[in-house]
């Protein structure tokens, strides 16, 4: 059983839903980057997305390519990176996402790349970009590695696609709340709601099922978690509070940030 | 290769996009096979071609250039006295037909040079679409007419500050918008690249190039030369001579040279990778990431190019040089001075490739050069370039 599969049950006896947080790695440095984690970890975030910045981000909006070229100034590497993850593995047992583009992985190749990250301490890859019908060898990478492979549907996808990409996807399935990129405020809609309880519906308890795009407070977490997502994906936010914050004060406020988005994950 | 089914050029092309556009493109392909052979549409859009953009193009023999040259006879197909100057108005008068028909009625588009911008501003104007473009920041100094002549035109341009400021960014920026607004909105792509079904589509849009050249020569020329941002006008020039035994060369854009690390010449040094959500050939570090491009002519300046060259370049069917700025440059000034035409930079490259060869080649022989733009919108940054180069030459 992977660490997310561990983490979904072990949350699922405490009557809880997940708090997935995405930051990007090396923004606005290293070091900052271990500052958050500690403060996520100590707000009680679930699980960890770790952003590995691209050149050219086209699912995200101004916040995450903002951060995106920040940490790509700042020098960040895949190797750098993994040796970012494998400090963060010596102080925690969290459950770690890398979040980036395919061609990070296709060109490094995929199976060099996974192996590397799953050495380093990923446990799972979102690649926003990758499609079902492209993934082939991403998949047969990950599978022998034993990582898992989250794939992203979007409120648009026909129920025949989900099915499809339910089955190659493992640790959750991340559904896409908005017709937008990351960090768009848009409010939740009609078409958001419906989506998440037909996808519940379809994927029957199969795999539990992730929202994020575009949540950003904890009265956003509380409705998702209300309507039924199994875990709630917040982003861009954190991104806008490390930019605004001094390092100094940085784990302090993280960590009571995710706090106040934790507290909205029970159910009632 | 005719059409392929899953949008693959070999190991290239493909649908590498963010599940929310997977509708729309899957709508995008079924409606383009329901009317690319559809009677009606091909006669509207034979009427546009012919009565709005100017088709045929003539096929002029450049008598003076090829006297100066003392080589093979050279043909130009002058793409650049298309309405707008350029190549550009084949493909979107055809997508702004389809748009039409598929009830979409907010178009969005990239544009490096403009010319796409251009032409996309002026089919829709023809067509009642209503039109939003976007473009790199840089481009936009670069090539401050032809964002005049899109404000013009009606149409709404969008500055995009982010990356390199051209245009792939422009592109970035243009996939977003289609993500955000994806029920409503058509994406007018203006090269042969893209998820599927882009390349092929406007691959066969720009056909038309290739398909009256071999209509207008008496026998199939020897060589054919087209310049290669993304591809289109190269490809539209190719494709239907693939079945000949015609030379066929595409000329990238080397800038300062290809070991300077300011050029464009994404097939001559670039690597397998996946982009604006196709597999191609790029130009990228050592993990992954997209460099910046140089050119002298914006319309060239794009680390990427359409997944069919790249399976050509592999399967050694077409041959990929490149010119740099100088020999650009030089180019545009002779093809200006002997035969009285100013080329677009973009259209220059293949001049220069064009002196080149024809030097090598018998007077009984024949080179077509796809002359794609007219250079009316370059003059600025000739202008430029010759006072800031005025020791060198």
């Amino acid at each position: 059983m992977s660490r997310i599969d561990k983490k979904f049950k072990e949350l699922s006896s405490k009557n809880e839903k997940a708090l997935i947080a995405y930051i990007m790695a090396g923004y606005p440095n290293e070091k900052a980057t271990l500052s958050s984690v500690r403060g996520l970890i100590k707000g009680g975030v679930d699980i960890i997305e770790l952003g590995f910045p691209f050149s050219d981000p086209i699912a995200d909006g101004p916040v995450i390519q903002n951060a995106s070229t920040r940490s790509l100034a700042g020098g960040i590497k895949i190797d750098r990176f993994f040796k970012l993850v494998k400090r963060i593995r010596k102080e925690t047992d969290i459950p770690l996402v890398l979040m980036t583009y395919t061609n990070i992985l296709y060109h490094k190749g995929y199976s060099k790349f996974i192996s590397g990250a799953k050495k380093a301490g990923i446990d799972g890859f979102i690649l926003p970009d990758m499609s079902i019908e492209e993934s082939a060898n991403y998949l047969k990478a990950a599978k022998t590695k034993k990582e898992d492979t989250i794939f992203l549907i979007s409120p648009n996808t026909s129920k025949k696609r989900i099915q499809k990409i339910a089955k190659a996807s493992s640790g959750f399935l991340y559904l896409v709340a908005i017709y937008g990129t990351t960090g768009m405020k848009t409010g939740i809609k009609n078409y958001t709601v419906k989506a998440i309880r037909d996808v519940k519906k379809l994927v029957n308890g199969k795999i539990p099922v992730g929202v994020g795009f575009g949540i950003s407070s904890p009265q956003d977490v509380k409705k998702y978690v209300k309507i039924g997502a199994d875990a709630v994906i917040v982003g861009s936010a954190f991104l806008r509070l490390i930019e605004k914050t001094p390092s100094n004060k940085l784990e302090l406020k993280i960590s009571s940030f995710a706090k106040s988005l934790k507290r909205q994950t029970r159910v009632s | 290769m005719k059409y392929p089914k899953d949008g693959r050029f070999g190991e290239f092309g493909g649908r590498y996009i963010p599940e929310t556009l997977v509708p729309a493109v899957e709508e995008l392909e079924e409606s383009y096979l329901k009317f690319k052979n559809d009677k009606n549409f091909k006669k509207e859009l034979d009427y546009y071609l012919r009565e709005y953009a100017g088709r045929p193009t003539p096929l002029y023999f450049a008598k003076n250039l090829t006297q100066k040259i003392g080589g093979a006879k050279i043909y130009l197909k002058r793409e650049d006295l298309l309405h707008g100057g350029a190549h550009k108005i084949n493909n979107t008068l055809g997508q702004a037909l389809l748009a039409k028909k598929m009830k979409k009625k907010r178009i969005i588009a990239e544009t490096g040079a403009g010319q796409h911008g251009v032409a996309t501003a002026m089919a829709c104007a023809a067509l009642g679409l209503k039109t939003e473009v976007y473009m790199g920041y840089k481009d936009t100094i670069r090539q401050k007419l032809n964002v005049f002549r899109m404000n013009l035109l009606g149409c709404k341009v969008y500055t995009v500050k982010s990356g390199s400021q051209t245009l792939k960014d422009a592109i970035n920026e243009a996939i977003r918008d289609w993500i955000t607004n994806v029920k409503t909105t058509y994406y007018l792509l203006g090269s042969a690249v893209g998820p599927h079904p882009y390349p092929v589509m406007v691959r066969d849009f720009q056909s038309i190039i290739g398909k009256e050249i071999k209509q207008q020569m008496k026998r199939i020329p020897d060589t054919v030369i087209a310049c290669v941002g993304g591809g289109s006008n190269a490809i539209g020039t190719f494709y239907p001579l693939m079945d000949t035994d015609t030379e066929m060369i595409g000329v990238e854009a080397a800038g300062q040279g290809l070991k300077s690390g300011y050029h464009s010449a994404t097939l001559s040094a670039g690597s397998k990778g996946v982009l604006h959500g196709m597999m191609t050939y790029l130009l990228q570090d050592k993990e992954g990431q997209i460099k910046e491009t140089h050119s002298i002519s914006a319309g060239l300046d794009y680390p990427g190019v359409g997944p069919e060259h790249s399976y050509l370049k592999d399967e050694k069917r077409v041959k990929y040089h490149s010119a740099t700025d100088a020999e650009v440059i030089d180019a545009f000034l002779m093809l200006t001075r002997t035969e009285g035409i100013l080329p677009a930079l973009e259209s220059a490259h293949a001049i220069a490739e064009a002196i080149k060869v024809a030097k090598k080649m018998k007077k009984s022989e024949s080179i077509v050069v796809t002359l794609s733009g007219r250079g009316d919108k370059d003059v600025e940054v000739v202008q430029d370039y010759l006072e800031k180069n005025v020791k060198n030459r």
